[in-house]
């Protein structure tokens, strides 16, 4: 503290406040929704200088009634459709079944992507087959996009003797190399500077393949975020850097991350990137931002920062109880509806699906979900048994075991013999 | 050759046999580096492979890994160890994991270089040895050249190794050897022995110490510059040290540790780390556990202070052949 007097008025701390509390009545009609269709599509060679309009805006594709309007529309024919809507459909119903078993004990831990399935799954099919992405621990629909197994993510879920990861991941940290998912790692944001990397590799044998990456708005605070953004304008990185927006980092609101001052999608103008802010719930705005994104990074035009305007519709994860620090209005109360219901809407409004065929489809997922789980769990659930061997915990620590980790391991067994334990060691 | 040309050879060897190893970080590329430890690869090898950074530690390792991930083999150059710790996340919860929680679907085949160590008026920002940080992180490999011509082979065994290591070179010993008295002429390296480095390919097995002198009178575990001043110091003392260079801190050289403590009966651990949770604290609890009862006295660590590395009293902080010198003689004293 100053102890010199002085004639100056105190300064005061700001620290935000989100707008509505538990008990609080919701009214979103400060969120500037802009109509559909009014966005410009500009080329994909644009000058990144030119992008501050459409970071401050959100590029969206679906109106009220349903259609598909302006120059973003993608323009997708009704397979295509149909099966990003069945996509969604599965995820959400992976979720509710995934949480369920996590409440039943089945597993320790789970995190739903609700309200968000069109940002991983329409990005997904804007991207190719081989193109490698680095997500964060909410785009489980990657996974699904690409026709992954629902038995081994649920194998990984359970820990079990099925699970590909031996046991060693906190559920729902998935990785499959051969489906170009990246290792999900904890460490948040940690994903960014290695998407990044990727692409500069990509781009500096030559080859086609683009990468993408995935945070959420709190994450955008990690030194990771701005580092990744710094490499991929200086080396105009093949990389797509997507941010979604789910307005909540845990229990702490957007403002936190800087939402209050700008938009996420504007932190690409000072970097010199270009930065396209979209309607999330709206598939068609997110598959055409990431198909617009894609072109851009394949004709080496460099990277794109895209934010997806969304709402995180459930908790952070099974492990938090949202309505302690956000009113229970919000959800329901969200401007941009939910991306299910928007894309459904629209398959109706075009004459390519009806209420009989999404209960239909309901009823199909959720048995495939039903279905898979039970032959997952023929594999174990977490805490049943001993799923793996014992002696694979020193597995991987290295290609090659030393001698430390050798003695360790035969501790550990050691100590398991003589604890008399029923765990018997499984070859 | 002196250290930094082994280790421009070791890179451009490296470059030469393998089309996926590339070389990054600050200052690295046209310049060739503040040391010049790049010099002319760029040129020979081109801006792809060779190339400058932003100033970003964790945004280097970070793209590292990512193209480790595609399957190149990054050598990546954190320009001061003490400039290292903003990398540190992506070193101790990418790098060093990612094989284990993928179970082996990606590595991090890197190989991150970076100067270390003090005695060169470096203050508190150019003199650090982190390896401790480094040795306590299950996952990476920690390795620390002596002499030229293991900084080449080991080099190379780093840059072919599939595990992430941590390649602290000694800038004190970059141009020649240092006995520990700074009053004196410097040295360099053509008189040396570990000078001598053949031009072409070459591997030091990693996880393999040196016995630079072999000696019946106390066992001293000593790596980097400090092989040199303990080495040094044991000769003007006239004592018959057996002198063991690690090389390799994980994973340790634990059966030439074993079988020399266990013939001499007293081991000394130097090094210029602090001493509180310094790597010297686990080898002294390693020759405790093996050899306890081969043990004439109890072991002795002869360390950096428990402070920064401070500027102007280096001297005082350095663990010179004075300080080795009196840990010698009350090791030796029954």
């Amino acid at each position: 503290m100053a102890d010199v007097p002085r004639n100056l008025p105190p300064l005061s701390l700001h620290v935000p406040e989100p707008k509505f509390r538990p008990g609080d009545a919701v009214d979103f009609a400060a969120v500037d929704v802009p109509p559909a269709g009014a966005q410009p599509r500009p080329d994909t060679a644009a000058d990144p200088a030119s992008f501050h309009d459409l970071s401050y805006t959100l590029v969206r594709v679906l109106d009220d009634a349903g259609r598909a309007v302006g120059p973003w529309d993608p323009r997708l024919d009704p397979d295509t459709l149909r099966t990003m809507l069945r996509d969604m459909a599965l995820v959400r119903a992976f979720d509710e079944r995934m949480f369920r078993a996590q409440r039943q004990g089945k597993t320790s831990f789970y995190m739903k992507c609700t309200g968000e399935e069109a940002v991983a799954i329409a990005a997904t099919h804007a991207l190719s087959r081989d193109d490698m992405c680095f997500p964060s621990y909410r785009q489980q629909g990657i996974l699904i996009a690409r026709g992954y197994s629902l038995v081994q993510m649920m194998n990984q879920i359970y820990s079990n003797s099925g699970d590909h990861l031996q046991g060693k991941q906190l559920p729902i940290m998935y990785s499959s190399k051969d489906d170009g998912f990246f290792s999900i790692s904890g460490n948040l944001a940690t994903q960014y500077p290695q998407a990044v990397g990727w692409a500069m590799a990509s781009a500096a044998k030559g080859d086609t393949r683009i990468a993408a990456t995935w945070c959420g708005e709190g994450s955008t605070a990690e030194g990771d975020f701005h580092s990744a953004m710094t490499f991929a304008t200086v080396y105009k990185a093949p990389v797509i850097l997507n941010v979604v927006n789910n307005q909540w980092a845990i229990s702490s609101f957007s403002g936190f991350a800087g939402a209050e001052a700008t938009t996420f999608a504007a932190r690409a103008i000072g970097y010199g990137m270009a930065g396209l802010r979209v309607d999330g719930n709206d598939a068609l705005a997110v598959y055409a931002a990431t198909q617009w994104a894609a072109e851009r990074a394949r004709t080496n035009q460099g990277p794109t920062l895209i934010e997806h305007f969304t709402y995180r519709a459930e908790g952070h994860s099974t492990s938090d109880d949202p309505t302690q620090y956000r009113s229970a209005g919000e959800p329901s109360a969200w401007p941009l509806g939910d991306p299910i219901a928007r894309l459904k809407a629209h398959l109706i409004a075009i004459g390519e699906w009806d209420e009989e065929r999404h209960a239909a489809q309901d009823r199909e997922v959720a048995e495939l979900v039903k279905a898979s789980q039970k032959e997952a769990e023929k594999h174990g659930i977490l805490g049943h048994g001993l799923h793996q061997p014992l002696d694979s915990l020193f597995d991987g620590v290295f290609e090659d075991m030393p001698w430390h980790l050798r003695e360790q391991r035969q501790q550990m067994i050691d100590e398991e013999e003589a604890s008399g334990r029923p765990w018997a060691r499984k070859a | 050759m002196n250290m930094i040309q082994a280790i421009n050879s070791a890179m451009a060897v490296m470059m030469e046999r393998d089309p996926n190893v590339i070389v990054m970080g600050e200052d690295v590329g046209y310049f060739g580096g503040v040391f010049r430890a790049t010099a002319g690869l760029q040129e020979k090898f081109g801006k792809t492979r060779v190339f400058d950074t932003p100033i970003t530690e964790c945004g280097i390792i970070g793209v590292a890994i990512g193209m480790g991930a595609y399957g190149l083999r990054p050598v990546p150059e954190i320009q001061f160890a003490d400039y290292i710790y903003p990398a540190l996340d992506q070193l101790v919860s990418e790098a060093a994991r990612l094989r284990y929680r993928s179970a082996g679907q990606f590595t991090a085949p890197l190989t991150v270089r970076s100067p270390f160590g003090g005695g060169i008026f470096g203050g508190q920002t150019h003199s650090q040895s982190p390896e401790g940080i480094f040795t306590h992180v299950s996952g990476v490999k920690t390795v620390i050249p002596s002499t030229p011509y293991d900084a080449k082979g080991l080099l190379i065994a780093s840059i072919e190794d599939n595990d992430p290591v941590i390649f602290f070179e000694p800038k004190r010993i970059y141009n020649g050897p240092f006995n520990g008295h700074w009053d004196r002429p410097a040295e360099n390296w053509s008189k040396h022995p570990g000078g001598a480095v053949p031009e072409g390919y070459y591997r030091i097995e990693l996880g393999k110490a040196a016995i630079v002198r072999p000696g019946n009178a106390l066992t001293v575990l000593a790596y980097g510059t400090m092989v040199h001043v303990a080495k040094a110091t044991v000769e003007e003392m006239g004592i018959d040290a057996e002198i063991i260079d690690l090389r390799t801190l994980v994973p340790l050289d634990i059966e030439t540790i074993e079988e020399s403590v266990k013939k001499t009966g007293r081991c000394m651990v130097v090094h210029e780390a602090t001493r509180t949770g310094g790597f010297g604290a686990e080898l002294s609890a390693l020759v405790q556990e093996r050899c306890f009862y081969h043990l004439e006295a109890p072991v002795e660590r002869v360390t950096g202070f428990d402070t920064p590395y401070p500027h102007s009293l280096e001297w005082a902080y350095f663990p010179g052949p004075v300080r080795i010198g009196q840990a010698l003689k009350k090791l030796l004293k029954d």
